[in-house]
């Protein structure tokens, strides 16, 4: 998933385990089409133009040279350094340009390669069986999401940042509530004090005293080349990607699987062998992150045909782009055995997901040790009662009660 | 046969070669970035790199195909 914050744009709204309608109707005007959206909930709305083919997406988050990350400076789009960044916005990869990007950036990537990822296995296999365990002890019908999906991403984020287990479930609940539109805002903003003070606490302990987890790895390596609003804004966004974009590919996988019998009976049928191309082929097709960090022209650019003027912003669609026809006929069909496409559900460009390698383990993890407990799982409602969840950061599903 | 080349320099670092096709791609323990362990794979990867070259973010690999018959100097 792109290491991108998302935003709620009309765009943000599905059908099922796709694009909604509305989206692809307009994808039958353009490549490019240009909208009214707020840039933020609440504000007014402004005019962007949103990308909807493979090859636009792909060309404006690929061109890093001519269309920059940092949105919220677009009046004085000036590429590279951070005199005017506000201390809240430090740290998040998503939101720098070069070469600044690329010195945070090149500072996190060994904690993130595909051999620490495999460090973090056996504990993300024993958080699974754990919450396996639970969902027994709890009976049937159980909620998948609330006692597997959210729970395991929930886990695995704060072995991550090194939070100790006593504290692990206020500090994922009060995330939680910061999201959650309908809560009073005096309720959110107090959640949201938590969390960004439980961060900091954290930040400063391991500064004292450095453990074997990330941030302690993280401050033993280039401690010196940090401050610690920039290892906050770290911690930030590792919440903001780690979480949701994980619930929402646990719970939606496992309703695609169960919904497309054929396709699970490939996993089951080998599943060690075939779980890498189930997890590649759930993320094209699910597409859970909505949109990357808009992008904005620095320059006049023209992208598939549309002349994008200096000044004017992007946004990406990363769901239509994984389902343009230019990519496969039968692109809108679940098919594990077809040939890998490549996708760009973790996005594309310099800056594609730093943690693709760890979702991808996670996913595999998570759909391996369901099936291996519960061989026979099965929706506990009928499918169209699965409430999704609209209006987040991810696509994800509200509830999802199965039985075995 | 195919000839591999990699540039470090603009790699993102995201690591989907090493998990694609770990016998010929390899990560730098430093900055994650790619380390190209096989720059001539046997034919049966070829497919395998070639995907790993067109899903690179960076666009930090390149793949090389080279004449096999013999008739090439």
């Amino acid at each position: 998933m792109p290491d991108e914050s998302q935003h709620q744009f009309d765009h943000a709204r599905r059908a099922g385990f796709g694009p909604s309608d509305d989206i692809r109707r307009q994808r039958a005007q353009g490549a490019l089409i240009r909208e009214e959206v707020a840039p933020a909930p609440g504000a007014p709305p402004e005019p962007i133009w949103m990308a909807l083919s493979y090859e636009a997406v792909r060309q404006v988050m690929g061109d890093h040279v001519r269309f920059s990350n940092q949105r919220r400076f677009r009046a004085q789009v000036t590429r590279g350094g951070n005199k005017h960044r506000p201390q809240e916005m430090s740290g998040h990869l998503m939101d720098y340009d070069q070469p600044e990007h690329t010195r945070l950036r090149k500072m996190l990537t060994p904690e993130f390669t595909v051999r620490r990822i495999q460090r973090l296995k056996p504990v993300t296999e024993a958080i699974a069986e754990r919450c396996l365990d639970a969902m027994e002890r709890a009976g049937q019908p159980a909620d998948l999401v609330d006692l597997y999906a959210s729970p395991i991403s929930g886990a695995v984020l704060c072995e991550l940042l090194g939070v100790p287990r006593d504290d692990r479930r206020e500090f994922l609940v009060k995330h939680q509530w910061q999201l959650e539109q309908d809560r009073g805002r005096k309720e959110r903003a107090a959640a949201q004090a938590y969390t960004s003070n439980y961060l900091r606490a954290l930040v400063k302990r391991q500064r004292k005293d450095p453990d074997e987890g990330f941030i302690g790895q993280l401050i033993r390596d280039h401690g010196d080349n940090f401050d610690d609003e920039e290892l906050l804004g770290i911690c930030g966004l590792m919440v903001l990607a780690g979480l949701d974009n994980v619930n929402g590919m646990i719970s939606l996988g496992v309703l695609a699987l169960l919904e497309h019998p054929d396709q699970l009976a490939v996993l089951l049928a080998d599943p060690e062998n075939n779980v890498d191309r189930v997890v590649d082929e759930l993320l094209r097709f699910l597409s859970v992150a909505h949109a990357p960090t808009p992008r904005t022209a620095v320059e006049d650019v023209v992208v598939a045909g549309q002349l994008i003027k200096a000044g004017e912003e992007v946004v990406c669609s990363i769901p239509m782009a994984n389902r343009d026809p230019v990519l496969a006929p039968d692109v809108d069909r679940f098919d594990v055995e077809r040939e890998p496409l490549p996708h760009i559900a973790f996005g594309h460009g310099i800056h594609h997901c730093i943690g693709a390698a760890l979702g991808r383990m996670e996913l595999r993890t998570a759909y391996l040790a369901l099936w291996r407990r519960f061989p026979d799982l099965r929706l506990a409602v009928p499918a169209a009662e699965v409430p999704h969840k609209t209006n987040s950061i991810a696509y994800g599903l509200e509830r999802l009660p199965v039985a075995w | 046969m195919v000839e591999v080349r990699v540039d470090a320099e603009i790699c993102a670092a995201s690591g989907m070669c090493t998990l694609l096709v770990p016998a010929v791609f390899d990560q730098s323990e430093e900055d994650g970035t790619v380390v190209l362990t096989d720059p001539a794979p046997p034919a049966e990867l070829a497919a395998k790199v070639r995907t790993a070259a067109l899903r690179c973010p960076a666009g930090a690999i390149a793949v090389h195909e080279l004449e096999t018959d013999g008739s090439g100097t």
